[in-house]
C-alpha cells in the first residue's frame, strides 16, 4: 500500500489516522464514530459521538455526562479532515450501522456488529464494496446457519400458543435493545406483551424517534403478577432469574439467541425452550457479506476468530485477526 | 419419527423429572405399538449394535458439507457431541421422509451386512430428507447414547403412571431379557414376561449425615457402629431360585455382577440382604475407582471378573423365608442374617465394630480411610428398617475430606449441557520450580464462577491443544478429595480420590499453592 492505512488498530479502539477519529473505541476518547448502542459498542466517557439518527436518542437515554451526539441518517456523507464518512444499514438492531471511509480512492468499511437476514423492524443490511473490510465473527462457524426467519418466528408462536393452553405465562429472555423488540414484532397478537422495566424505558425512547412498535405494558412488580397469566413477558437476560418471574405462578420460560442452536448451550441455561434468532450474521452471512464487499483485506473481530479467518485464507481472501473488546457481555 | 422427535424435544427442554414423565406417558398414550417398544429399548441400551461407523458419518458429512477436516474439529469442540454435529453441519433436506421409529430402527438394522458405499447411499439418502432435529435423532438411533436424563427409573416410573402395574415389576420386565423385535409392548408391562413377585426389593433404608457431636445420641450401648462402604448400596434378593441384584437407584443390576450371583446361588434360603457391592481382592475391599471400571458395561469379561472380583458385605436383613422382618428391631435381623451368612471371601458379613467410648469410636473412625471405607454408620440398635430417609434412628459419620489449594493449568470445555464453557479443570501443585498437575476437576463451583472462569480462560490461553487451553497458572483453588496414593497417572506422581473444587481461593496467589511434599506427607 502507498498511502498510510486509513484505520489501525490502537489499544484504545479502531482508529482512523487520517480523520483522527475512532469507531467503537473502548476507552475515552474525544470523537467516537459509533456503529450501534449496544454498550460493547457504544461506551461511556467520549466527548462526541457519532452515530446513526436512531442511535442517538439511545445514546442520550443510556449513557450519562456531559458530551455531544450528533446523528446522521443512511447514505448521507460526511467530510472529517478530508475522510468522506458515510453510514449504512448493519441490520443488526434497529439504527445500527456500518461506517464507511473513504480518502483519496480507498474505502474501508467497518461494520460493527451485522445480520444479512430482515428481522422486521431493523433496516436491512447492505453490502458496501470496499478495499478492506472489518468483520465479526460472532457466529463464524458452520454449525450456525439460522433457519429462515419465518420458521423460527412460528415455532416461538407455537411455543406461547401451547403455553396458553397449558395456562402458562410465556416468559422470553432476550437483549433489551434489538432483540426485544424484533420478538414484539414477531409475537403480536398472541397476547399482551408485558416487559421489563429496562426494555419500556427503551421502547420509549424508540418511540420517540417514530419507530412503530406493537403495543405492550411494563411490568408492574405488585399488580401484574397476576394479570400475566397466559400472556408474554420480555425480560433482559439479568433478569430472567429474578424475583419479579420467580413471584409469576405458572412459568414456561425461552432464551432468544443465536447460542442455543447448540443443545449443549440450550440445555447449560436450563430453560424450557431455546430458540436460536440471532441479531448476528450466521455462518453463511458472514461468508456471502464478505465476498460481496469484493475487499482485498478483511479483518476479523470478536468471536470464533481463528477459525473464520484461517477458512477465509484458504479460500482465496486476506484475512487477519484483530483482537478487539467487543462482544464483552454481549448476547 | 415426528413423534419421537417430539418426545425427545420435550425430555430435553424440561429439567423436571415430573415434565419428563408427563412427556413420556403422553407418547406411550399416543404413540404406536412398535414404536414404544423401540422407544423403551432404545432408552434401556437394548439397542442393535452401531452399524455404521462414526469415522465413516464424519468423512460423509466433511464431503457433503465440503469443509475442510480442521474445521469439523473446530465445531465437534464446539458441540460437544458428534451426532449433533454432523447434524448441524449438513445442508437443509432437499425432501421429506415421514417414516414411523420402527421403520427406521428396522432398516438401520438390516444395514449390517452391507458395503460401505451401500451404507453411505441409505445414511446421506436418510439425512437430505430429515430436519436437523430429526437428523441429530436418526444419528443417535445408528449409535451412541441419547444423554437427555431419562433414567431406567423414571422410565419405569412413567410407565407405572400410563399403565397402573406396579413401578417395580415393571423395573424387572424391562430390565429382564426380552427381544425387541419378538416382543409386544404390552406383553411387556403387563409382567407377562417375568414373575414379578421374586424380583421385589424393598425400598432402601437410608441415613442422614451426623451434624453434631456423637456425645448427643447417648448411651453407646443403644448403638452399632460399622463401617460405612463406599461402593454402591444394593439388595440381593433370591427367591424362589431366582437371584436379583438391585442398586440403591433402584435399578437391576443382576447382569453385571455375574460372580456374586453365582456365590449367592450356593444359599439355601430365601431373603433379602441389604449390604454393599464391592471390589474386594485377596481380603482387603479395593477403592470405589475398580468397582467403576466394572459398572456400566454390557458384558463383563473374564479378565475383569479375575482382576476386580466383586464382594458384598451384608448389612441388613429386611426379608427372610418369605417373611418380612422390616419392623423387628436391628439387633434381630442382624442374628438372623449372622445365622446363614456365608462369611465368604465374596459374601461378608459387615462386622459391628467394639468400642468402649465415643471418643474411642472417633479414634475408629479417624482410621477408617487405611481399610477404604469413608466413616462409621450408626445404628440404633432397636430400629426398624425404615422405608427412606428417616431422622434419628441412622447416622451416617463420614471422615472429614483432605483438601490441597492448587492452581489452575488446563481447562477444557464441558460436553452436552456445559459445552459453551470451560468446565473441566486441570490443577497443578509446585514441585521445586515446576508445576505438576495433581487433579482434574469438574464439580463445585456455581454456574456464575464457571462463567467467570471462562473469561479467564479466554483471556490467559497460552497455548491451545484441541480442546484445551493452558491457562496462565493464576487462578487458586482449594481442592478437596476423599483418599490419596501414588499413581503414575499424574505428573505429581500421586493420584487423589473424588477431587472436587471446595471454593475458588481469591486470597491466595500462586506462590501460596502446595508443594509436593507437603501433599504427599497425606500419604498413610
Amino acid at each position: 500500500m502507498s498511502h498510510k492505512p486509513l484505520i489501525t488498530f490502537t489499544k484504545h479502539g479502531i482508529y482512523c489516522p487520517q480523520g483522527d477519529f475512532y469507531i467503537d473505541p473502548w476507552h475515552a476518547v474525544d470523537r467516537a464514530v459509533v456503529t450501534h448502542a449496544h454498550a460493547d459498542h457504544a461506551r461511556y466517557g467520549m466527548k462526541n459521538y457519532l452515530c446513526h439518527e436512531i442511535s442517538k436518542p439511545i445514546i442520550q437515554s443510556r449513557i450519562s455526562g456531559d458530551f455531544a451526539v450528533e446523528g446522521i441518517s443512511y447514505g448521507k456523507t460526511k467530510t472529517i479532515n478530508g475522510v468522506k464518512l458515510s453510514l449504512h444499514p448493519a441490520g443488526h438492531i434497529i439504527g445500527s450501522a456500518q461506517v464507511r471511509l473513504e480518502y483519496k480512492g480507498y474505502v474501508s468499511v467497518v461494520s460493527g456488529d451485522y445480520k444479512t437476514g430482515d428481522d422486521g423492524i431493523s433496516t436491512p443490511f447492505e453490502p458496501v464494496t470496499c478495499h478492506e473490510f472489518v468483520t465479526e465473527s460472532t457466529f463464524g462457524l458452520p454449525v450456525y446457519r439460522w433457519l429462515p426467519r419465518k420458521i423460527v418466528e412460528e415455532n416461538m408462536r407455537n411455543w406461547v400458543v401451547k403455553n396458553q393452553q397449558q395456562n402458562k405465562t410465556s416468559v422470553f429472555t432476550a437483549y433489551s435493545l434489538g432483540k426485544a423488540q424484533r420478538l414484539m414484532v414477531a409475537l403480536q397478537s398472541l397476547g399482551r406483551i408485558y416487559v421489563h422495566s429496562a426494555i419500556a424505558k427503551l421502547n420509549e425512547v424508540i418511540l420517540q424517534s417514530g419507530v412503530q412498535l406493537p403495543e405492550y405494558s411494563p411490568f408492574q412488580l405488585g399488580s401484574d403478577r397476576k394479570n400475566v397469566q397466559g400472556q408474554i413477558v420480555i425480560v433482559p437476560p439479568a433478569a430472567s432469574d429474578s424475583e419479579m418471574i420467580r413471584k409469576v405462578p405458572k412459568t414456561a420460560t425461552a432464551i432468544c439467541s443465536g447460542w442455543m442452536q447448540v443443545r449443549g448451550h440450550r440445555r447449560w441455561q436450563s430453560a424450557d425452550a431455546g430458540f436460536a434468532i440471532s441479531d448476528h450474521a450466521d455462518w453463511d452471512g458472514l461468508i456471502s457479506a464478505v465476498k460481496a464487499t469484493g475487499a482485498e483485506k478483511i479483518h476479523v473481530t470478536h468471536g470464533y476468530t481463528e477459525p473464520f479467518a484461517r477458512y477465509l485464507n484458504e479460500n482465496g481472501f486476506n484475512a487477519q485477526v484483530v483482537k478487539t473488546r467487543f462482544g464483552e457481555g454481549e448476547e | 419419527m415426528k413423534k419421537f422427535a417430539q418426545l425427545f424435544s420435550e425430555l430435553e427442554s424440561s429439567n423436571k423429572t415430573n415434565d419428563k414423565i408427563a412427556a413420556l406417558v403422553n407418547y406411550f398414550e399416543s404413540a404406536d405399538e412398535k414404536d414404544k417398544i423401540w422407544c423403551l429399548a432404545l432408552f434401556t441400551g437394548k439397542r442393535p449394535k452401531r452399524p455404521v461407523k462414526t469415522t465413516l458419518m464424519k468423512e460423509w458429512v466433511v464431503e457433503v458439507s465440503k469443509i475442510p477436516d480442521w474445521l469439523f474439529l473446530e465445531c465437534y469442540s464446539t458441540v460437544g457431541d458428534l451426532g449433533e454435529t454432523l447434524s448441524l453441519l449438513l445442508p437443509p433436506p432437499a425432501q421429506i421422509h415421514d417414516k414411523p421409529l420402527h421403520q427406521w430402527m428396522e432398516e438401520i438394522k438390516m444395514l449390517y451386512p452391507h458395503t460401505d458405499e451401500e451404507k453411505k447411499a441409505y445414511v446421506t439418502e436418510a439425512w437430505n430428507g430429515l430436519n436437523a432435529n430429526e437428523r441429530f435423532i436418526f444419528n443417535k438411533l445408528i449409535g451412541g447414547s441419547f444423554r437427555i436424563g431419562v433414567s431406567h427409573k423414571m422410565l419405569v416410573n412413567a410407565l407405572a403412571r400410563y399403565s397402573g402395574e406396579d413401578a417395580s415389576s415393571l423395573m424387572h420386565s424391562i430390565m429382564g431379557k426380552w427381544d425387541v423385535t419378538t416382543t409386544r409392548f404390552t406383553e411387556l408391562i403387563n409382567g407377562e414376561t417375568i414373575n414379578a413377585d421374586n424380583s421385589r426389593p424393598y425400598p432402601f433404608c437410608l441415613a442422614y449425615p451426623l451434624e453434631g457431636e456423637p456425645e448427643e445420641l447417648g448411651k453407646i450401648t443403644n448403638w452399632s457402629a460399622e463401617y460405612k462402604w463406599d461402593g454402591i448400596r444394593g439388595q440381593i434378593v433370591k427367591r424362589n431360585n431366582e437371584i436379583f441384584i438391585w442398586s440403591r437407584g433402584e435399578e437391576l443390576v443382576t447382569d453385571q455382577f455375574p460372580d456374586l450371583v453365582e456365590a449367592v446361588a450356593g444359599i439355601n434360603h430365601d431373603f433379602v440382604a441389604d449390604g454393599e457391592i464391592l471390589v474386594v481382592k485377596d481380603g482387603r475391599v479395593m477403592n470405589f475407582n475398580e468397582l467403576q471400571k466394572r459398572l456400566n458395561r454390557k458384558t463383563v469379561s473374564a479378565k475383569m471378573l479375575k482382576e476386580l472380583p466383586a464382594g458384598f458385605y451384608a448389612y441388613d436383613l429386611p426379608e427372610f423365608g418369605f417373611e418380612d422382618l422390616r419392623n423387628r428391631p436391628l439387633t434381630e435381623r442382624r442374628n438372623k442374617l449372622r445365622s446363614f451368612w456365608p462369611q465368604t471371601s465374596r459374601l461378608l458379613l459387615s462386622e459391628n465394630l467394639g468400642f468402649e467410648s465415643w471418643d474411642h469410636l472417633a479414634e475408629i473412625r479417624q482410621q477408617s480411610r487405611e481399610v477404604n471405607s469413608e466413616g462409621i454408620m450408626l445404628k440404633r440398635l432397636d430400629s426398624p428398617y425404615h422405608s427412606g430417609r428417616k431422622r434419628g434412628d441412622w447416622w451416617k459419620w463420614k471422615v472429614d475430606p483432605m483438601t490441597i489449594d492448587a492452581v489452575l493449568i488446563y481447562a477444557q470445555k464441558g460436553s452436552g449441557r456445559r459445552s459453551a464453557y470451560y468446565t473441566d479443570y486441570t490443577f497443578a501443585i509446585r514441585d521445586n520450580d515446576k508445576l505438576v498437575t495433581i487433579a482434574k476437576a469438574y464439580s463445585g463451583l456455581t454456574d456464575k464462577e464457571i462463567m467467570e472462569i471462562t473469561r479467564f480462560v479466554r483471556d490467559n490461553s497460552l497455548e491451545k491443544f484441541g480442546p484445551v487451553r493452558t491457562v496462565k497458572p493464576e487462578l487458586v483453588f482449594e481442592i478437596a478429595f476423599e483418599g490419596i496414593g501414588y499413581s503414575s497417572r499424574h505428573k505429581s506422581g500421586v493420584a487423589v480420590r473424588f477431587p472436587r473444587i471446595a471454593r475458588w481461593r481469591r486470597d491466595k496467589s500462586v506462590d501460596e499453592i502446595d508443594t509436593i511434599e507437603s501433599v504427599k506427607a497425606l500419604i498413610r
